[in-house]
């Protein structure tokens, strides 16, 4: 019996894998941040982020340094505990949720057969960390900021709900790798779920944007009513630990979307072969879309942000179930993959 | 070790180390930073004013009544995610026993629209 087969071999191989997943999302996360900042640059013809390394490349290493450096003020009015603990479980809550996600097959830390589940609900989750952190900072814009955050976050959620359950009747598993090997076929990308659920990639699209407080749903943190809503009293390293959480977020959902309609691991032509790769440019991808939409839509008023989640994409996502389950049952067009 | 248990593990495991993460993240600021509060820079922040009265205000009763739709909306949901899953075991009955509770819930969501709830002018 060799070292990897004891108990301890095992637990050291968990946690190995654990921290080398955490450490490349994060990692992946300062890249992100500052590739996002570049899109931004280039939309609003100015240069981005240029001075720290080359091309400014370690723009984040430098922010995460005056993060830390910087001096954590706590309101005198505040709920210390709460306060806190915000944005420790909007940090804790963003990151775990990477456990079930598949980069490869069977490139998953824990391969759970609920983990489309799992993802649902700790994404549901958040919302406490920004209701708890406006709340306990007890002064009047967090307040709002929170309050409109969580009604916004919870609307989108429902819509993202039937969404998924359209996809789950299609593939009939709620496991993640199960849900990209039920795309496999001769065909590449045109057996991908995004054409049988065409419009649903688009309202998923609006729905993740929406509960990840994206722009142009960015509601919360208007800041020329809000000034940053939720976040107005943080300062240091718990105001970096609610963005790392929020970007997390923004980066999960590209990896959703990558998994729920395009195929995951799956490489577009079926001559080329399968691998992360194709996963990581997928996601890169859809966070490109995700920037240019941030620096050319002019924001939602709060109304309109109600209005298109509870009376458009509620019914139409909620039509599109049983529709979906019409054509799986009745066994037409291959909408059934199982 | 079972199986089953071996799946979730890592979970508990990952859960542990982010939550390191996260204290070491927050409680480094105490070592790295200076720290000399004054009595204006630990008030609440309101344009430069002091704080007029407490933050603990009324708020509009529609983000209540939008959680409460969120509850039979989420509850719904979570309803149909097992049913997705055996979609392919349940056979006609439930199938249509499905769709019949769907319409009942179309119905009582075409009943608050006409109620003006989903309302925000």
């Amino acid at each position: 019996m060799s070292f990897f087969e004891t108990n301890i071999g095992i637990l050291a191989i968990v946690i190995g894998q654990c921290f080398l997943v955490m450490l490349c999302v994060l990692a992946s996360l300062a890249f992100i941040m500052y590739g996002e900042r570049k899109v931004w640059g280039l939309l609003q013809l100015r240069r981005g982020p240029n001075v720290v390394g080359p091309f400014g490349i370690l723009q984040s290493f430098a922010d995460l340094l005056k993060h830390v450096f910087k001096e954590i003020i706590v309101p005198t009015e505040s709920d210390k505990v709460v306060f806190f603990l915000a944005p420790l479980i909007s940090f804790v809550l963003a990151l775990i949720a990477w456990v079930v996600v598949p980069f490869d097959d069977g490139w998953v830390v824990s391969n759970i057969n609920i983990g489309i589940l799992y993802l649902f609900a700790v994404s549901s989750l958040e919302v406490y960390g920004v209701i708890m952190g406006g709340w306990a900072s007890n002064s009047k814009y967090p307040f709002l900021g929170s309050l409109r955050s969580a009604s916004q976050m919870i609307s989108y959620e429902v819509s993202i709900g039937f969404i998924i359950i359209g996809v789950i009747i299609s593939a009939g598993s709620l496991n993640l790798s199960e849900i990209v090997l039920a795309q496999k076929s001769d065909y590449g990308l045109l057996s991908w779920f995004w054409l049988p659920h065409l419009p649903m990639v688009f309202f998923f699209l609006v729905s993740a944007l929406a509960e990840t407080n994206r722009p142009p749903f960015d509601l919360p943190e208007a800041e020329a009513e809000l000034v940053a809503g939720y976040q107005v009293e943080y300062t240091s390293t718990p105001y970096l630990l609610f963005m790392i959480g929020e970007l997390s977020a923004v980066l999960l959902m590209t990896a959703l979307i990558t998994i729920l309609f395009f195929g995951g691991w799956l490489s577009p032509v079926p001559s080329l072969p399968d691998g992360f790769f194709w996963m990581f440019s997928k996601m890169l991808l859809f966070f490109f879309v995700f920037s240019l939409i941030k620096g050319l839509v002019p924001r939602y008023r709060y109304d309109q942000l109600m209005r298109l989640g509870w009376k458009v994409m509620l019914p139409v996502s909620l039509g599109w179930v049983v529709f979906v389950s019409f054509m799986a049952h009745f066994k037409l067009l291959n909408y059934a993959r199982w | 070790m079972t199986g089953y248990l071996e799946e979730y593990f890592p979970l508990v495991v990952f859960f542990g180390l982010s939550l390191a993460f996260g204290l070491i993240l927050m409680l480094a600021p105490l070592v790295t930073a200076v720290s000399n509060p004054d009595n204006e820079k630990n008030s609440a922040y309101e344009c430069g004013f002091e704080p007029f009265e407490s933050a603990r205000l009324k708020f509009d009763i529609r983000f209540y009544l939008v959680a409460i739709l969120f509850v039979i909306f989420d509850l719904e949901v979570a309803f149909l995610f097992p049913w997705a899953v055996g979609f392919q075991h349940i056979g006609s009955l439930g199938f249509w026993s499905m769709m019949l509770f769907l319409l009942i819930l179309t119905i009582g969501f075409l009943y608050e629209w006409k109620k003006g709830a989903l309302e925000w002018e």
